[in-house]
């Protein structure tokens, strides 16, 4: 019972914000004492897991690909192919951009998005021009709502797109653990596959709530003084 | 026979010479730290292959993983000022090569849908082309040279080592984040060899009814996304839930077919995921981003899919594992 003691520092180690590499140590060296191993035995612990799970960081691999082409203007291509969604209404240029980052995600392009990149600079006010050019200037909880539904179809399309992709780490983590502790021989292709149906079902539901933002807004329509001026969001990101 | 084991060797080989790089990079002010974590980085990718053959001692690439933790958990790491290409360049190249930007891209993922479908099984000379079982990983490696290729070509960069410094801007960027998964895993590991699965497990047995598959296949997901809750992120709680509940009750006991209790057990933790103030780099960076009054804005307009997508979890797993 005492080995559950390793899930508590982690638990609490995130919770404190501590820095996660050294929580992961910390635990990861406690909980081998309490089980009873002997530091050597620790050290040979560390060895074996981290040499079976190597295949979780070949990713890496993509990186010069993806930084040689992001040097030629990746994201300035992307940027230019969603500017022409700037003509629909808000919901559906959310749903669209939850589509694009969901399919990207599947495709290992997981770079091309993201709260920094793509949500501040560009699709949260691509979004309220939209609103604003359909149901009038928009009021300051009207505008909240809007941003944080803009960064969710980030967050939700990068979650239920990536695990589509072969050689994603979540996917590598689930082989890497399973195959080196269960001796199983799971292919990253099967479990790619079946993260499909969950993939479909998030379309569906967040592009479904995210279209009826669309009908809330409508119903929103700002009452005299209450509404608030555009700025702060037009300027570069960070 | 293309063999896994040259893969983590070009990984391995592909750190050391970033590692190079950032030793004698005088923008990086801890260009010795970060050059020491990814050198050690690069040299446990290659030493693994005979700790994995077990033909050299783990214990010393057991203690160079716990000199990394210290590199990157005490702050000695480091990034250098990136030199790219500025935003005009930038813009000008996006303009000049339009779409062709993304051929490279997605070779890499068709390259290695091919290997792991179409490739799968030849034979070249008697031999199998591929490592049994590693075929999708191989065919990553194999995208990767082909979409190296194409991308300078496409370019026109005649010096592959552009690639390799942009690379490393992108490594110094992500710095030890990148390493971190593969930490989990470890951690997952340990966990597994001190018993700690095995203490869930009991604790679980309790409160499931005995064989009903569809109680088992809720307590996994629930219990995916309850941890994931807690620790901020799915990877961590992986591997506790799956020696749990996911392994010896579902896998074992109930014969569910593993990729689709596995995969869809994991995407079970990402609906914890959205909701949780813990994983702070995706619901609350955001809000800051954007300069949210609420800074739970997103997790609140997260919340009700969360749910939604929990349930279409449970019921996937219940209608397809069995």
């Amino acid at each position: 019972m005492i080995v559950l003691l390793g899930i508590l520092v982690v638990v609490a180690g995130f919770a404190t914000k501590r820095n996660p590499v050294l929580i992961v140590g910390v635990a990861g060296v406690l909980t081998a004492f309490l089980g009873g191993l002997t530091p050597m035995k620790v050290l040979d612990a560390f060895g074996t897991g981290f040499a079976s799970s190597r295949s979780v960081t070949l990713f890496a691999v993509t990186l010069p690909v993806i930084g040689l082409l992001e040097r030629h203007g990746l994201q300035e291509q992307a940027r230019a192919l969603m500017g022409r969604l700037a003509k629909v209404s808000a919901g559906r240029l959310l749903a669209a951009y939850l589509m694009i980052r969901q399919l990207g995600a599947a495709l290992g392009l997981t770079t091309l998005g993201g709260p920094a990149q793509a949500v501040r600079p560009m699709i949260a006010p691509m979004a309220e021009a939209a609103a604003e050019r359909h149901h009038g200037p928009l009021t300051e909880p009207a505008r909240e709502r809007l941003r944080s539904f803009a960064a969710s179809a980030d967050t939700v399309g990068l979650f239920f797109g990536e695990d589509c992709f072969l050689t994603v780490g979540s996917i590598l983590l689930i082989t890497g653990f399973v195959n080196a502790t269960y001796h199983a021989h799971l292919e990253p292709t099967q479990l790619a596959l079946w993260a499909v149906p969950t993939a479909i079902c998030a379309t569906a539901v967040h592009g479904a709530r995210l279209l009826r933002l669309d009908r809330s807004l409508a119903r929103t329509r700002p009452a005299a003084g209450t509404v608030t001026a555009t700025a702060g969001v037009t300027e570069e990101a960070k | 026979m293309i063999r896994i084991e040259w893969l983590y060797w070009l990984v391995g080989a592909v750190f050391l010479a970033m590692a190079a790089q950032m030793a004698t990079d005088r923008s990086n002010p801890k260009r010795f730290g970060s050059a020491a974590f990814w050198g050690l980085l690069g040299a446990s990718f290659l030493y693994g292959t005979w700790v994995v053959k077990k033909t050299a001692p783990a214990a010393p690439l057991g203690a160079a993983v716990l000199v990394m933790i210290c590199l990157a958990g005490f702050g000695l790491t480091g990034r250098g000022a990136p030199r790219t290409t500025g935003p005009e360049q930038r813009a000008a190249s996006a303009a000049r090569l339009g779409n062709r930007l993304f051929i490279p891209a997605l070779t890499v993922p068709l390259v290695a849908l091919v290997c792991a479908t179409l490739l799968k099984g030849t034979h070249l000379a008697g031999k199998p082309l591929f490592e049994a079982g590693n075929e999708t990983l191989l065919g990553l490696g194999l995208g990767v040279l082909i979409a190296l290729a194409i991308g300078l070509f496409l370019c026109r960069e005649r010096n592959p080592a552009v690639a390799l410094h942009a690379g490393r801007g992108l490594l110094e960027s992500m710095g030890w984040a990148l390493l971190l998964p593969q930490l989990l895993a470890v951690l997952g590991s340990i966990f597994q060899a001190a018993g700690v699965g095995t203490q869930v497990g009991k604790l679980t047995v309790h409160l499931l009814p005995d064989g009903n598959k569809y109680g088992a296949v809720a307590l996994y997901c629930l219990g995916m996304a309850l941890f994931t809750v807690i620790m901020g992120n799915a990877f961590a709680a992986f591997p506790v839930m799956t020696a749990a509940v996911g392994w010896p009750v579902l896998i074992t006991r109930l014969h569910g077919h593993p990729p689709v209790v596995l995969a869809v057990g994991m995407l079970a933790g990402f609906c914890g995921t959205l909701v949780t103030p813990m994983a702070a780099n995706f619901n609350l960076v955001p809000a800051a981003l954007l300069e949210l009054k609420d800074q739970y804005g997103p997790i609140k307009a997260q919340l009700p899919t969360a749910g939604a997508l929990l349930v279409c979890n449970i019921a996937i797993m219940s209608l397809f594992a069995f």
